[in-house]
């Protein structure tokens, strides 16, 4: 049971795919998250009616399944507009777009949660809006956020193993197709899934850490 | 404006089948939701229990759905369980994969849900005469549904959009599936998942829908 025809190669292969699965998820939390404060922002700021439209849109990424984001997206982009765009690239929009969606919910709860008094005073001590959210709101906001942010980090880095869809190998791809060909399926498994845990299991008790921390004060 | 013609007609035929596919993809997700909470509150009870052995397979099961992809744990009931000669059908490790996602989830929730509970009930529960697990049944348990029953509907529509992971393990009567083999025989790849995805936004804002409804109920006092 315990001898095993995986090979150095193979490994080699696993820690592409596992380095693919970082990147993606490294570049759309990124630009997610800006675009997600960017939403946030601007909905908190305009009041729920202007609000309404930028809602809906960013309410359809969190309503439908990923993969049909992802096929829905290829398929648009391909098919209908032809365009050579590489299944990285969407991937790594449709992620952009599905982290932006989630995070301008939290960023809205943390501007929310920074009291109306606060800042009631930062603009009569003189502050303009502008250096009211970079000085009052932004320092308080991302403590209450931060904790609910770093859970989403660690949901897109799941969720991104989806993007086999676009023709993306990423871990769990890379780990499908040596299932295939070496067909012991619960080591290659257990070995992607580990890749997983050991990521996401620390950052996530980090996580929990902070938010006890940071709410007791 | 695109050089590319929307055949919306040649998808919208395939409405009735699709629709068929979305009460399977329900099926799924209610059977997986009801499983989830009777396991997570057993895996509650484990923690609960003061007993090493409960409470470290508790952790596990919890720490482990919660720190891997859904699709790794539907490929794991999948194909992970062959290696021991177990093979599921495609339905049945979707729903296994579902369900084990959702009690690791769930039993977190309730555990967050527990520590607004004041230990004082438990204990004059206790004093009544009840013995530990009605106590729990009939003081805590209550209480504890009703404080995470929000995280419970967002559970209910992550579960909704969890079956799509179903057609990696060929998986092929439920909403994806249905829109996958269709894909294959008409190749309207847009225009179908266009529509698959609609419904999907449905099911998930009548769920929310009907969650605020009950909630409304619930939460009169």
């Amino acid at each position: 049971m315990f001898d095993t025809s995986i090979s150095v190669n193979d490994l080699l292969f696993l820690a592409q795919g596992a380095w693919i699965t970082i990147l993606v998820t490294a570049i759309s939390v990124f630009l997610g998250t800006l675009l997600g404060i960017f939403f946030g922002v601007l909905r908190y700021q305009v009041g729920p009616w202007w609000a309404a439209p930028i809602t809906f849109v960013l309410d359809i990424f969190r309503s439908i399944p990923l993969l049909i984001q992802l096929v829905l997206v290829n398929a648009f982009v391909g098919i209908v507009l032809r365009l050579q765009i590489s299944g990285f690239t969407v991937a790594c929009g449709v992620l952009t777009f599905y982290t932006a969606a989630y995070c301008a919910e939290i960023v809205r709860g943390g501007i929310e949660a920074v009291p109306a008094t606060t800042r009631r005073a930062a603009r009569s001590l003189g502050l303009n809006w502008f250096q009211d959210m970079r000085y009052i709101v932004a320092p308080l906001a991302t403590r209450v956020a931060l904790p609910s942010w770093i859970g989403l980090a660690l949901g897109v880095m799941k969720d991104s193993a989806l993007v086999y869809v676009v023709q993306v190998t990423e871990l769990l791809k890379s780990t499908q197709i040596l299932i295939t060909r070496l067909q012991e399926p619960l080591l290659l498994l257990t070995i992607g899934g580990l890749f997983y845990f050991v990521i996401s299991f620390p950052i996530a008790r980090l996580g929990g850490y902070l938010e006890k921390r940071w709410s007791n004060d | 404006m695109f050089s590319y013609t929307f055949q919306w007609n040649q998808a919208l035929a395939r409405l009735p089948q699709m629709l068929e596919g979305a009460l399977v993809t329900m099926q799924v997700a209610i059977m997986s939701m009801v499983l989830g909470i009777l396991i997570a509150i057993i895996l509650t009870g484990f923690r609960l229990s003061g007993n090493k052995f409960l409470n470290a397979v508790a952790v596990t099961w919890i720490e482990i759905a919660r720190n891997t992809p859904a699709l790794f744990q539907i490929y794991m009931a999948h194909f992970g369980v062959a290696s021991f000669g177990i093979h599921f059908s495609p339905f049945m490790s979707l729903l296994i994969g579902i369900t084990f996602n959702n009690a690791g989830y769930l039993s977190e929730n309730f555990r967050g849900a527990l520590k607004a509970i004041p230990e004082t009930q438990t204990r004059s529960a206790r004093s009544l005469g009840m013995p530990p697990i009605m106590a729990f049944r009939t003081v805590v348990l209550p209480q504890m549904l009703r404080i995470s029953f929000l995280p419970m509907t967002n559970q209910m529509v992550w579960a909704v959009l969890m079956t799509s992971l179903g057609v990696t393990v060929s998986m092929n009567a439920d909403l994806y599936g249905v829109t996958q083999d269709l894909n294959a025989l008409t190749f309207r790849t847009f225009e179908l998942f266009a529509i698959a995805g609609v419904i999907f936004y449905i099911i998930v804002k009548v769920i929310n829908l009907g969650a605020r409804l009950i909630a409304a109920r619930l939460f009169r006092y």
